[in-house]
């Protein structure tokens, strides 16, 4: 099983806008789009972000999380801090810029890089080099 | 007065919290929009009657129960920056809780709400946030515990350092989070994270006294 993204953004539709552009170059990664709050207002869901990435999980995949702004990253963080130790290796957040790094991550993916190796490109460094 | 606090007055203090912060949700809105995005005063509002319905279903029995119900209702339920933060602040200061609380349990407690908001968050005292009424409401309660005070005196102590720390971030450029973009422009507004914290340990403290 390859790594799958889940992405995270205070707005629904930027969430989704994300997956439908990162699915383009990345067609066979599961992408999740983790956008708003629970119910629809601008802002991050804990449980939108957790119920992806458990339903990742159960799938068989890693999963790479990627946020557009700092409270989005520390609802993420949160998230991280509730799952059970021998989970943590295999999620992971990627702190790059959202729409750059969701690409380059999925591409990554698409091609099989590991979870190192997404999360890695998910953060775009070479973006700012 | 007793020398310990219970049950009892964990619940009074955060359904006088649900009622101060949806008394003060115009003003936290108005706070906010003057450097952010206008979202606190509606987000607390939202999570703390959120956090009041589930003490309403019964079945919690300690401190320590209360204020995980507040950690994991707030998290889920506020979709700001508040959140996460004062979610992991109530988790933390509920690790902190075994059985009532005396008042090094107080400072327990607080220490633990800071802990949390500085690991999640990441800001230090001066930028303009929260951490600018949680750091001297700490000191405070170790000053007063240490002398002696009662519990809820600590709490007192705590919380009007609080008020103090909010209003001392007015004169602050935010260098931490979204306010900070504005950069000298947010000069001269009170941060709205500080005031919710400052009503939420003002809560904590009437409720002790009552």
């Amino acid at each position: 099983m390859g790594v799958a993204l889940v992405i995270v953004s205070h707005s629904v539709q930027l969430a989704e806008g994300v997956v439908e552009l990162a699915a383009q170059m990345a067609k066979d990664v599961p992408l999740r789009a983790a956008g708003g709050t629970d119910d629809g207002r601008i802002g991050t869901s804990f449980d939108k972000v957790n119920d992806a990435v458990t339903e990742l999980r159960a799938a068989g995949h890693d999963v790479a999380i990627l946020t557009d702004l700092g409270s989005a990253t520390m609802t993420v963080e949160s998230v991280l801090d509730f799952l059970d130790e021998d989970e943590s290796a295999h999620v992971r957040f990627a702190d790059g810029p959202l729409v750059e790094g969701a690409v380059a991550a999925a591409v990554t993916a698409q091609v099989g890089g590991d979870l190192d190796a997404v999360v890695a490109a998910g953060r775009a460094r070479e973006l700012f080099n | 007065m007793s020398d310990t606090l219970s049950f009892a007055w964990a619940e009074a203090w955060i359904r006088d919290a649900q009622a101060v912060l949806a008394e003060h949700r115009m003003e936290l809105i108005d706070l906010d929009r003057a450097i952010g995005d206008g979202d606190h005063g509606e987000n607390m509002d939202r999570g703390f009657k959120a956090v009041v319905a589930k003490l309403d279903e019964g079945g919690i029995a300690d401190v320590q129960g209360v204020l995980k119900v507040v950690a994991s209702t707030l998290m889920s339920k506020v979709g700001g920056a508040a959140g996460p933060l004062y979610g992991t602040a109530f988790l933390r200061a509920a690790k902190a809780c075994d059985g009532d609380v005396d008042s090094s349990g107080v400072v327990a407690l607080i220490e633990g709400a800071l802990d949390g908001i500085v690991s999640r968050g990441k800001a230090t005292t001066g930028e303009k946030t929260m951490v600018d009424a949680w750091t001297p409401a700490l000191e405070a309660a170790k000053a007063a515990a240490e002398g002696g005070a009662t519990p809820a005196a600590t709490l007192r102590a705590a919380a009007d350092a609080a008020a103090k720390g909010a209003e001392a971030t007015i004169p602050l450029q935010a260098t931490k989070g979204r306010a900070s973009y504005l950069g000298e422009r947010s000069i001269g507004h009170q941060d709205p994270g500080a005031t919710s914290t400052a009503y939420i340990l003002g809560a904590a403290a009437d409720a002790a006294e009552a």
